[in-house]
C-alpha cells in the first residue's frame, strides 16, 4: 500500500510539472462542451421551404400562413415554377418543396378533396421523417380548420377524434442539447483517461525509467494501479468540470445523484484506463498506444449509442455492445442525469461494469512483463 | 580476494534471439566484493547477461544464482539485494534528485527518517547538497552519472550491475566514478560493470571478455596481459577481438 502511496506521489508531480498536461486537462472539456454538443445537435429548427403555390386562393394562403406560423419552418422562396422549386431543392437552398397545384381551392370545394405535393430532402434520413411529420401535423391541422370552417362546425368543438397530447418526459422541452450533453461528456471522460493512462505508461518504455523500475522489488499490481488512479482522478475531476460548463451554458438540469453518478463514472474508468493500460503493456510507442486505441474508441463510441440510438442497431450489433463499457456508461449518465435513475434501475450495467472493470484491469496486470 | 566466496554462478547459459545466439555457453563465478569487469565490443552479448542476471530477461538455458538465489524462480528476491544502472540513463527527468531518492527507495521500502539521513549522507559525498530540489534534467550528465550510480546503491544491495556506466563523459569525470565504484567494493560490495573502455579494465579486479556471445578469457588484467603478451589491456582486448563476427 505504502509503495502505491509513493508511486502516486510521482504520478501526480509528473502530471502537474508537464506543460502540455494542463492546458489539456482545461481546454479539452471546454472545447468539447461549447463546441461539440453545440455541432453534435439534431434540434429540427428553421427548416427552409419552397412554396409553389399555382392556387393564390384563400385556401392556399392559409396553409402556407400556417407553415410561415411554426416554429419549425422558414419560407424562404416561393415561385410559381416547380423546376425552380426542385433546383433549389437540388442545391440545398431548402429542405422542402410545398407545392400547391392550380384549382386546389376549387378541388377541395367541389369534390372535398385536392393534392399537395411535398418534397423533402432526405439525405439525412430522420431529420427527413421529422420534417414530414412536423408537416403531415400542420396539414392535420390545417384538414380539421377546413372542416370546422366549412361545413360549420365551430373550431373548438370539432368532430369526434382522438387527439393525441403528447409530454416529453425527462426532457419536457426537447432541447438537444440536453440529450448530447451527458454523452459528449462520456466521450471526454475516456479520451482523458484512456489516452492520458495508455501514453504515460509507454513513455517510461520510451524513456527506459520503466527497465529501472523492473528491477526493483516492485509488483505488478502495484505499478499498475499506480498508473491508474492519478487518471481516474484527473478524468473525474474533468467530469466535473464538463458538467459545470453544461449547466452554466446551457442548464442542463441534473436531476440524479451526483455522488451516484461519479461512483458510477470511477467504475467505468477503471475499466476504460485498464483498456488503455492493456494497450499500452503491448506497444513499445505512443504512436502505437494513440494508434490502436483510437481504434476502440471509435468503435465504442459509434456503437455506444451517443449519436444514434442502440435499439435501431440490428440485433447483432445490439449483443455486441454488451462488451462496450460506453454503451453502459452512455446509459448511466443519460439516466442519471436527465432522468434521476438511482442504483436500483442501473444494476445491469453495475454488473456488466464490475466484470468489464475487472476483466481489463487484470489483462493489463497479467500482460505487464517485468521480465521480457 | 582472499576468501573467494561466489555470489553469482553462472553455468552454461545460453540466450538465443530467434536463430542469433547471444550468449553461447556462458561460464563463470563472480566473488563477493570484487569488481568484475565485462568487456566486449558492441554486439558481443555484454549487455544481455547483465540482463539476464537482472531478472530483467529470461534465460534459454543455463542454471544460474545470484546472491543465492535462483534466476529463473527467484526472481523478486534477486532484485531485493541488487541495483541496477542501465546504459539508458534512468533517473527521472523531470524530478527532483530529492524526488527521485524519495520514489525509488519508497518502492523498495525504507522508512522516511532513514531515507533522510541516507540522502543527507549521499549529497555531501557528491557534494550536491545545494542541489537537492533541482530537476535532473538540468544537471550535466556525469553528475546524473554519478546520481544515478548512487541512487542504485541506495537501499544497501550486496549486488551492483553497471551497464556502460560512463558512456559518453569525460576522462575525468570518468577516474570520478570509478573511486565511487572502488569505495562501494571497499564496503564489500560486489560490482559488476560492462564497459568498452580498455583503461576501465585495468581498474577491475578480473575482466571477462566476451566475443561473439563467448567468453573467450577470463582471469586478472596481469595474467591476461601476460597470457596474451601483451604491454595494456587495450592489445589483449584487440588479439582476442579481431576473430569477432558480430561486432557492429
Amino acid at each position: 500500500m505504502r509503495t502505491i502511496l509513493y508511486i502516486l506521489q510521482k504520478e501526480f508531480i509528473q502530471v502537474f510539472r508537464n506543460r502540455t498536461m494542463l492546458p489539456m486537462i482545461f481546454f479539452i472539456p471546454i472545447l468539447q462542451m461549447l463546441i461539440l454538443v453545440f455541432a453534435a445537435t439534431n434540434d429540427l429548427k428553421n427548416v427552409n421551404i419552397y412554396i409553389v403555390d399555382n392556387d393564390l386562393s384563400s385556401a392556399s394562403r392559409k396553409l402556407t400562413d400556417k407553415f410561415q406560423a411554426s416554429p419549425f419552418f422558414r419560407i424562404t422562396q416561393t415561385g410559381f415554377s416547380p423546376d425552380d422549386a426542385e433546383d433549389a431543392l437540388k442545391r440545398e437552398k431548402v429542405d422542402m418543396v410545398i407545392s400547391i397545384p392550380e384549382k386546389f381551392e376549387a378541388d377541395l370545394r367541389r369534390d372535398d378533396e385536392a393534392q399537395i405535393q411535398l418534397i423533402i430532402n432526405a439525405i439525412n434520413q430522420s431529420k427527413a421523417e421529422l420534417i414530414y411529420n412536423y408537416a403531415n401535423n400542420i396539414l392535420q391541422g390545417y384538414n380539421k380548420n377546413l372542416i370546422a370552417e366549412w361545413k360549420g362546425l365551430p373550431e373548438f368543438n370539432p368532430p369526434k377524434q382522438i387527439k393525441v397530447q403528447p409530454s416529453f418526459w425527462f426532457n419536457s422541452e426537447l432541447d438537444y442539447k440536453w440529450y448530447m450533453a451527458p454523452g459528449i461528456l462520456a466521450i471526454l471522460v475516456t479520451i482523458i483517461g484512456m489516452f492520458l493512462s495508455g501514453m504515460n505508461l509507454v513513455r517510461e518504455k520510451e524513456l527506459g525509467t520503466i527497465e529501472q523500475l523492473n528491477v526493483t522489488p516492485i509488483k505488478k499490481y502495484q505499478f499498475i494501479v499506480g498508473k491508474l488512479i492519478p487518471f481516474v482522478f484527473i478524468a473525474l475531476f474533468d467530469l466535473a468540470f464538463g458538467l459545470t460548463i453544461a449547466r452554466l451554458a446551457f442548464d442542463l438540469p441534473i436531476v440524479g445523484s451526483l455522488p451516484l453518478l461519479f461512483g458510477f463514472a470511477t467504475l467505468y474508468l477503471v475499466g476504460a484506463l485498464g483498456l488503455g493500460l492493456f494497450i499500452s503493456t503491448l506497444a513499445d510507442t505512443q504512436q502505437q498506444v494513440m494508434f490502436v486505441s483510437f481504434f476502440f474508441m471509435m468503435v465504442f463510441i459509434l456503437m455506444g449509442g451517443i449519436f444514434t440510438p442502440v435499439e435501431n442497431m440490428p440485433t447483432w450489433a445490439q449483443y455486441l455492445d454488451r462488451l462496450n463499457p460506453i454503451y453502459y456508461f452512455m446509459r448511466i449518465m443519460r439516466n442519471v442525469v436527465l432522468k434521476g435513475s438511482g442504483f436500483t434501475d442501473l444494476t445491469t450495467e453495475f454488473a456488466s461494469l464490475i466484470v468489464i472493470g475487472i476483466t481489463f484491469l487484470s489483462l493489463a496486470i497479467w500482460r505487464y512483463r517485468k521480465t521480457t | 580476494m582472499n576468501q573467494q566466496i561466489p555470489v553469482i554462478t553462472v553455468r552454461n547459459l545460453v540466450k538465443k534471439f530467434g536463430s542469433f545466439v547471444a550468449n553461447d555457453h556462458l561460464n563463470f563465478e563472480v566473488y563477493k566484493g570484487e569488481i568484475f569487469g565485462f568487456l566486449g565490443a558492441n554486439g558481443a552479448g555484454k549487455t544481455t547477461a547483465m540482463r539476464i542476471l537482472c531478472g530483467l530477461l529470461a534465460p534459454t538455458s543455463g542454471e544460474l544464482t545470484v546472491g543465492g538465489y535462483d534466476v529463473y524462480t527467484q526472481t523478486e528476491l534477486i532484485k531485493k539485494n541488487i541495483g541496477y544502472m542501465s546504459q539508458k540513463f534512468s533517473l527521472y527527468e523531470d524530478l527532483t534528485i530529492s524526488e527521485n531518492i524519495r520514489f525509488y527507495t519508497g518502492i523498495y521500502g525504507i522508512r522516511r527518517n532513514e531515507r533522510l539521513k541516507r540522502e543527507a549522507d549521499m549529497l555531501k559525498k557528491l557534494n550536491l547538497e545545494n542541489e537537492r530540489n533541482k530537476l535532473i534534467a538540468s544537471l550535466p550528465l556525469g553528475w546524473k552519472q554519478k546520481l544515478a550510480f548512487s541512487v542504485a546503491l541506495f537501499h544497501n544491495p550486496q549486488i551492483v550491475f553497471l551497464d556502460e556506466p560512463t558512456g559518453g563523459v569525460d576522462p575525468i569525470t570518468r577516474r570520478q566514478f570509478w573511486d565511487h565504484i572502488y569505495e562501494a567494493a571497499a564496503e564489500g560490495k560486489t560490482i559488476f560493470v560492462t564497459t568498452h573502455y580498455m583503461d576501465e579494465a585495468e581498474y577491475c579486479d578480473r575482466v571477462s571478455i566476451m566475443v561473439d556471445g563467448r567468453i573467450d578469457a577470463l582471469d586478472t588484467p596481469e595474467n591476461l596481459k601476460k597470457q596474451f603478451n601483451a604491454a595494456n589491456m587495450e592489445q589483449v582486448f584487440l588479439k582476442l577481438a579481431r576473430g569477432a563476427k558480430n561486432t557492429e
